[in-house]
């Protein structure tokens, strides 16, 4: 009887597994087959899309790579992604530790303000930043937003950092200073060293968001070659009503999926953030 | 009538064997308690009781059925838990009826009642409104028991109820509940590593190491007829002290080591000379620390001494101390069970 | 004498052990991200509400105060009525269905099963990578010609003539005002759902487990369990899913500028892409920033319903 049950429960859960694996990754699945296909297989509604009923072919990266802006798209992604993470990196660490360790009860509020300014959505203020880029004569440059992603990446980069710093028990902090370091010292060579995950945590939310960023991308960059890869993709591949389709899937895998991989390791540290670390992921 | 029945129960964990062969009986309205050092197999030996483990092998019969592969809910078992597991958002009133839902058939105000019934028992009626966050050590410990009770079950499980006590509370909690199983005449199984628990508590008493059990019976069988050297250096404090000879090993316990001035009326006397090296005042009594000179060369020994023997002892002296030969034991060198007495 | 001495040397002390004060250094620490976050969220918030009372243009940047004309142009729009219930309509449809998944999901993923953990980095992708790449490959999917599901469809005998969803052989989905709508509910759910799963799988694996195996005790089956025990207890942090999942549904501009522009004509206009063609393509800043603070209400109440969430799991 219990076996019966047993069975019919792994039954359910793989069953379930898997249908949530394929809504999830189908789109993914689909890019992988579609960037490799030639046009004439592509374009016949009669053929079986899931396989290849002609040779695939590596025209359409050649095309992604060679005939559009796509190396620059990343370039310009990669450049704003590294410099947004140093940005946040030294404005939210000091910040982070601040709020676990330096403030009292103010800081405690101050800590939940600035992670309200998380939920500050960025249609909620594209068009008055578009005019203060405008103003500070940045648009059209990929400074503009190396400028505003750290308002994004800031606060909740703070946040978890001050769950991290938390954490760490305040017994190694004094004994550093009782062994002769200052306050200062203390925070770098103690809770630092033990904050490294955590940092490395911060590291790749930081730049995985600077990736996703659609608006503030699309609203102060008009030029194509000054485009990120989240807007760049979308924008340059479908030309009117002209889509490049298998480029586009290429396009949007080679980021795509790379980054989910990578994202994955760190989820326990994002769940922390996302639930004010009353949960340990 | 035997309610609960193991036989030869095993439970691995990957390589751990936690229950290892396990057989044990308990009666009708008898309390027994499980006792033995954290990591000797106690806890997963009672939630194979209660069904939350599955053992590898052996039997667990409840009243007389066996009970293998039946969820706990089959089993008419109830259990406490060292946290209490108190559901933290239920009130007193809907944490005691949740048993109750569980098994349907009863009206609302059956269930009021019967919870009623239950709070009363051990007092906790005014309490029914509040969450458990609101009670205190005490309360939240019968709160727990009156949800075990509720259902009226056919074995109580109880596994290191009193642990999360303070010491103070811990003692009159201990009282409350031998009463209180004595009158409702429910069969009780208490699991615990404190041996004083288990001593003021158990009808009888099993000794567990190593997932086996080591010895099974009253407190005083247990203490004073230690069947093996683990139970003899387990029980007490301290333990049974244990001195190499020839041929077998001689254990006695601290208390009855006693310098020789105590001796006046007493016979059949075997004499030491004990190297003291270390005193401890602890009120009523004295424990004496030292050497004594046995066939593996210098053993360290414990003499326990009562307020009643005043004598002055110095550490760094040798004094003649005594055993009387009744309270003498002996075990075999090898496997460490009791043996016979040989002539010495 | 000696005194003062004393003081003298405390005095040169203190300046020396400048870096022990935590009454300086907490401020000093915390300084430069207050000053970013002003600078760049406080002031452009409030620029933004300025924008939205004056008559600011791309073309003409001063600001001449009209007081609320531009939210009396707005209203009288017949797209404003439709962007605002789409974008009430497709947070709320798109929530009550996540939150029903990402509790299956939560579940399943709680239980022990090989290759979980390729299952869950397949799971999480969706929210994992930039939404934008992610929409175009439904784009795709979607396709009015070329779409595999229609082919799908086709092939298993619901799609062409003669069948269920005939008599043509395609859905294009994006083309029709139901199909494009639910089309936009459907990418959100699926961007929306690995992010409320993981949280409320945290929330689950939190769960003491004596509480569990006392329930099991106690006799409760599967399903009292989960409505009496687990759910009520992840309650506090499946609020939390649910507000962000508010949120990031409710102000997204991304997956319907990618997947229809608004359309068909506007029928999947939400607020925030609207805004954007009024106010960036359009030139009208002003208009723009007033139909973006129409989030503002949703996104005040969500603050203040995440802090009381907060303060629950305090307690409990």
């Amino acid at each position: 009887m219990a076996s019966l049950r047993q069975r019919a429960k792994r039954i359910v859960v793989y069953g379930g597994v898997a249908f949530f694996c394929f809504f999830s990754a189908s789109p993914f699945l689909w890019m992988l087959i579609t960037m490799f296909k030639q046009d004439r297989d592509l374009y016949r509604a009669q053929n079986n899309p899931f396989l290849f009923n002609d040779p695939p072919t590596l025209d359409h990266l050649r095309l992604l790579f060679l005939e559009t802006n796509y190396t620059a798209f990343l370039r310009n992604s990669v450049l704003i992604g590294v410099l947004v993470v140093i940005i946040t990196l030294i404005i939210a660490i000091p910040a982070g530790y601040s709020l676990a360790r330096l403030t009292g009860r103010w800081g405690e509020r101050v800590g939940i303000g600035i992670f309200l300014v998380y939920l500050v959505p960025p249609t909620l203020l594209f068009i008055p930043l578009f005019r203060v880029v405008v103003a500070l004569g940045l648009n059209n440059s990929v400074w503009s937003l190396v400028l505003v992603y750290p308002t994004i990446s800031i606060p909740f980069s703070t946040w978890l950092l001050m769950g991290f710093f938390k954490a760490i028990p305040m017994d190694l902090e004094e004994a550093a200073m009782v062994d002769g370091y200052s306050r200062l010292m203390a925070f770098l060579k103690v809770v630092m060293p033990l904050s490294l995950s955590g940092v490395i945590a911060v590291v790749v939310f930081t730049f995985t968001l600077t990736l996703h960023e659609f608006i503030y991308a699309l609203t102060f960059i008009s030029s194509s070659a000054q485009r990120t890869i989240s807007v760049g993709v979308p924008t340059e591949l479908i030309r009117g009503d002209v889509f490049y389709w298998q480029s586009l899937m290429a396009g949007a895998a080679i980021v795509a999926i790379p980054i989910g991989i990578v994202y994955t390791f760190f989820l326990d540290r994002l769940v922390a953030g996302f639930t004010m670390g009353a949960v340990k992921g | 009538m035997a309610v609960v029945e193991i036989r030869g129960l095993t439970k691995h964990f990957g390589q751990v064997k936690a229950v290892d062969g396990v057989d044990l009986s308990i009666q009708e309205g008898e309390l027994l308690v499980i006792l033995g050092p954290s990591g000797c197999g106690k806890t997963t030996l009672m939630r194979s009781i209660a069904g939350l483990e599955q053992p590898t092998a052996g039997e667990v019969l409840i009243g007389g059925r066996v009970v293998n592969g039946l969820p706990p809910r089959a089993r008419q078992v109830a259990m406490v838990f060292q946290s209490y597991a108190l559901y933290p958002h239920m009130t007193v009133f809907n944490n005691i009826a949740f048993p109750l839902k569980a098994q349907g058939g009863m009206t609302t105000e059956a269930r009021k009642e019967k919870v009623e019934w239950a709070a009363s028992l051990l007092g906790v009626e005014h309490l029914l409104d509040r969450k458990p966050r609101q009670l205190s050590g005490g309360e939240r410990q019968r709160v727990a028991l009156c949800r075990a009770l509720v259902r009226e079950p056919t074995v109580l499980l109880l596994d290191e109820p009193l642990s999360n006590l303070d010491a103070k509370l811990r003692a009159s909690a201990r009282d409350e509940l031998q009463r209180f199983q004595r009158r409702l005449g429910i069969t009780t199984i208490f699991v615990t590593h404190d041996q004083v628990e288990a001593m003021g508590l158990g009808d009888r008493i099993a000794v567990m190491n190593q997932g086996k059990v080591r010895q099974i019976g009253t407190p005083q069988e247990i203490y004073h007829e230690s069947g093996d050297t683990f139970v003899a250096t387990f029980l007490g404090s301290p333990g049974m002290n244990l001195m190499e000879r020839e041929d077998c090993l001689l254990g006695f316990r601290p208390e009855h080591f006693l310098p020789q001035e105590a001796a006046e009326g007493r016979h059949n006397l075997t004499t030491f000379s004990l190297k003291v090296t270390r005193i401890e005042y602890l009120g009523a009594d004295r424990l004496v620390y030292g050497v004594v000179d046995s066939v593996a060369g210098e053993t360290r020994t414990v003499a326990k001494l009562p307020s009643t023997v005043t004598l002055s002892i110095e550490s760094g002296e040798s004094y003649p101390f005594f055993v009387q030969k009744q309270h003498l034991r002996f075990f075999d060198k090898a496997t460490g069970t009791r043996t016979e007495p040989n002539p010495l | 004498m000696q005194e003062s001495a004393v003081y003298e040397v405390a005095g040169r002390a203190r300046l020396r052990y400048l870096t022990d004060r935590e009454g300086l250094l907490g401020p000093l620490f915390l300084m430069p991200a207050v000053v970013y976050i002003v600078a760049l969220v406080g002031v452009p918030f409030f620029l933004a509400i300025a924008f939205s009372l004056s008559n600011v243009s791309v073309g003409d940047t001063s600001l001449n105060y009209v007081g609320l004309e531009n939210f009396r142009t707005i209203i009288r729009t017949p797209q404003f009525e439709r962007a605002l219930i789409n974008s009430v309509l497709f947070t709320v449809v798109a929530q009550a269905i996540i939150i029903v998944l990402a509790n299956i999901l939560a579940l399943i993923l709680s239980e022990d099963f090989r290759g979980k953990w390729v299952a869950r980095m397949l799971i999480m992708l969706p929210w994992a990578t930039p939404i934008a790449l992610g929409t175009i490959g439904w784009l795709w999917l979607l396709d009015s010609k070329f779409s595999p599901i229609d082919w799908v469809l086709v092939n298993v005998g619901l799609l062409g003539p003669g069948t269920l969803l005939g008599p043509r052989n395609h859905m294009t989905f994006l083309g029709r005002e139901e199909l494009a709508m639910a089309s936009v509910i459907v990418v959100h759910v699926w961007r929306m759902l690995p992010l409320s799963a993981v949280i409320l799988l945290a929330g689950l694996t939190s769960i003491d487990r004596d509480l569990l195996d006392q329930a099991e005790v106690d006799g409760a089956s599967f399903w009292r369990t989960l409505f009496q025990i687990k759910l009520p207890l992840i309650l506090p942090i499946m609020s939390i899913a649910l507000l962000f999942g508010i949120i990031f549904t409710f102000t997204d501009m991304t997956v319907v500028f990618v997947l229809t522009r608004g359309g068909p004509v506007y029928y999947t206009q939400v607020l925030p892409v609207w805004s954007f063609f009024k106010g960036i393509q359009g030139g009208a800043l002003a208009e723009g920033a007033a139909v973006a603070l129409f989030l503002f209400p949703v996104l005040l109440a969500v603050a203040i319903l995440m802090l009381r969430a907060a303060r629950r799991m305090e307690i409990t």
